[in-house]
């Protein structure tokens, strides 16, 4: 594996842990016990079984008839919208808390920018009967307040973050000094492919069933295992690594990612890590990030709140520099308009941040016989305020 | 030799270091700060390098730091402040900031421009001990500035000895599982771990810090390490009165530790 994570956590450059003494008697033991489970045939058995009862999977690859036409090319979408809580987010949240439970962890905590990760979270800790806290922003909370009842209902404690830009980089923030606050009983699940090691590669490990899928599936549609291109909005990047994960040492396979531009790149609201970024840290983890010249981290901006983050994980910022994946942008109103014409032409609402990588298939162009794997990372429910919202602002 | 080296070796105990964040609670505060803090008789001085995700930090620390950047700190200028503070106060500086401006800045630029103002030792709470060693350790020796690690009631011995032997200066005992500023009085387990430390026998002086605001919890951690970090208390005891009541707050506050 060309692009896998060193024996020191790093991604090439990237990565590495860089936390305060205080966390780093739990991320070490977090690692050790990481590495020991998922090679234990039992962990995996149980792992694969409530990925397959609980969650639903395997999500299907549909082949998008009418899309496909709309392009004049093959696309095919990976359902993740279709798994339970409506979102890719449940993958890595079902693997974290088996290993929670290993760990004899009693307490989870967890950060959520646009409400998937809390809710699945929140959903497993009631499946395995633990005691849930979600740190959410306080503008968050506002805008997506669906999930926010969600995680009520499941029993969750969602609490409000007030400090910094009160997005998910504040909100992570926040669930880091309550991790260093209760570092015996409680493990932090992170919702995305970033934060000190072991958390990049964990949850792209727990994601990467997705191209897992995909592979077999694609062979079943197409007689080949490989497509000519994967597609995947960034914010963190979790779906996209999971997305990417098989097809990485396949060089013909083209990997392509989508980040938010927000209202477009120099307009300072923008959510485009690799286009407005620079190498610095975030989070413990040495990637690129949106930050002033004196390496203050800047509040970014865009109309979903799941890709409104700052920083990228560590290992796409390895594919950036070593160029192998590309890294593209959608605007608000470009993801907004991909959005609809999904809606209207195959019936499907998906999540604003997906709506980040149907915006590209407007850019890039495809041949007829190319197959594009898209990753349909979350359905639209909890956007339908801001949907209903714009499309009303269109017709006045 | 080192300033802080003299003052360990000059004073064993009763030892008390005081924090303060660069550009609060005004842009121009900092100066006046030091110089307060220094007539007021404490034995070191700590100046936080604002950052805009302080982690380790508890809501009072985090709220300075935020002031401190909309004032328009940045170590840059931070460092231009402090030019002239040796002619100011002869204690013993420390620098402590997270990693990610320091990187931006250089971290050998950052130690040749704090050589040049008199800074004695940095803290930076974010610095794998690996990279220090690999990639800063020598610079740090080349300049003569001294890098205090942090140890935790969760660092495991064998980890504590390696923390002392690649800190300078003194080592930075974290009181309890805790961001700064959180607790108000010691657990017994805390205690324990007081004694653990002190019968450690560590080749560097130890500074207790976080959750110390006052005489009893000063007085405390005496009993077993050689003084306190005071951070937290500090910034809350300055708040108030804002820049024009500094010559007023510092004073009061350092008293009521004293006594």
């Amino acid at each position: 594996m060309k692009y896998a994570i060193d024996e020191q956590g790093y991604y090439g450059a990237f990565g590495g842990a860089y936390i305060p003494e205080m966390l780093y008697a739990n991320i070490q033991a977090l690692k050790e016990r990481y590495k020991e489970l998922i090679r234990e045939d039992a962990f995996n058995q149980e792992l694969d079984q409530l990925l397959h009862d609980y969650v639903g999977r395997p999500s299907p690859l549909y082949y998008a008839a009418r899309l496909s036409t709309h392009y004049n090319t093959r696309i095919y979408l990976k359902r993740e919208d279709l798994n339970h809580t409506g979102a890719h987010k449940i993958n890595n949240t079902i693997g974290q808390i088996l290993l929670a439970q290993k760990m004899g962890k009693r307490r989870i905590i967890a950060e959520t920018g646009a409400g998937q990760h809390g809710v699945a979270t929140a959903t497993v800790c009631a499946l395995m009967g633990l005691e849930c806290k979600v740190y959410m922003g306080a503008k968050d909370i506002l805008r997506q307040s669906p999930n926010v009842a969600r995680m009520r209902l499941l029993g969750a404690e969602v609490i409000p973050v007030h400090s910094g830009s009160e997005t998910l980089k504040d909100a992570t923030n926040e669930a880091i000094r309550d991790w260093i606050s209760h570092p015996e009983t409680t493990h932090y699940i992170i919702g995305s492919v970033v934060g000190p090691d072991p958390y990049p590669d964990m949850v792209a490990h727990f994601q990467s069933v997705i191209s897992k899928e995909i592979r077999v599936q694609l062979q079943q549609h197409t007689g080949s295992p490989l497509p000519t291109a994967v597609i995947a909005c960034v914010g963190g990047g979790s779906n996209a690594a999971g997305a990417f994960h098989h097809f990485l040492d396949e060089a013909s396979v083209q990997l392509i990612a989508v980040e938010a531009a927000g209202k477009g790149l120099d307009t300072g609201y923008t959510a485009a890590t690799m286009a407005q970024g620079s190498p610095g840290l975030i989070h413990g983890s040495r990637t690129y990030l949106m930050q002033s010249p004196d390496g203050q981290i800047t509040e970014p901006y865009s109309i979903s709140a799941g890709l409104d983050y700052p920083g990228i994980g560590p290992l796409h910022a390895h594919l950036y520099v070593s160029k192998r994946a590309s890294y593209l942008q959608a605007t608000d109103d470009e993801a907004l308009q991909a959005a609809y014409r999904l809606m209207r032409l195959e019936g499907i609402i998906p999540a604003l941040e997906t709506a980040h990588a149907l915006a590209v298939l407007e850019k890039e162009s495809f041949m007829p016989d190319d197959k594009v794997v898209l990753c349909l990372s979350g359905r639209g429910d909890k956007d339908l305020e801001t949907y209903i919202k714009h499309k009303d602002d269109e017709q006045d | 030799m080192n300033r802080i080296d003299c003052l360990f070796n000059t004073k064993k105990n009763r030892i008390l270091s005081v924090y303060c964040t660069a550009g609060y609670p005004c842009l121009n505060s900092t100066v006046t700060v030091i110089k307060t803090l220094s007539e007021q008789g404490v034995d070191m001085i700590e100046i936080g390098i604002p950052f805009s995700d302080p982690v380790a930090d508890g809501p009072v620390i985090q709220q300075s730091n935020t002031v401190a950047l909309k004032n328009g700190m940045t170590l840059a200028l931070l460092l231009e402040q402090l030019k002239e503070i040796r002619t100011v106060t002869s204690v013993p500086l420390i620098l402590m900031g997270y990693l990610n401006p320091i990187l931006q800045y250089g971290m050998e630029a950052l130690l040749k421009q704090a050589k040049a103002c008199g800074i004695d030792g940095l803290i930076i709470p974010d610095l794998p001990l690996r990279e220090y060693e690999q990639a800063y350790q020598s610079l740090f020796a080349q300049y003569g500035i001294a890098m205090i690690f942090l140890i935790t009631p969760q660092t495991a011995p064998e980890r504590i000895r390696e923390i002392d032997r690649l800190s300078t200066g003194f080592v930075y005992m974290v009181t309890a599982a805790s961001t700064t500023g959180r607790q108000s009085s010691f657990t017994t387990q805390q205690t324990h771990y007081f004694e653990a430390i002190q019968k450690m026998d560590l080749r560097n002086p130890v500074l207790a810090g976080f959750g110390i605001h006052d005489h009893t919890g000063f007085h405390t951690v005496c009993q077993y390490v050689q003084g306190a970090i005071v951070g937290s208390g500090f910034i809350k005891a300055i708040a108030t009165g804002g820049d024009a009541a500094l010559q007023d707050t510092i004073p009061h506050f350092i008293k009521s530790l004293y006594s």
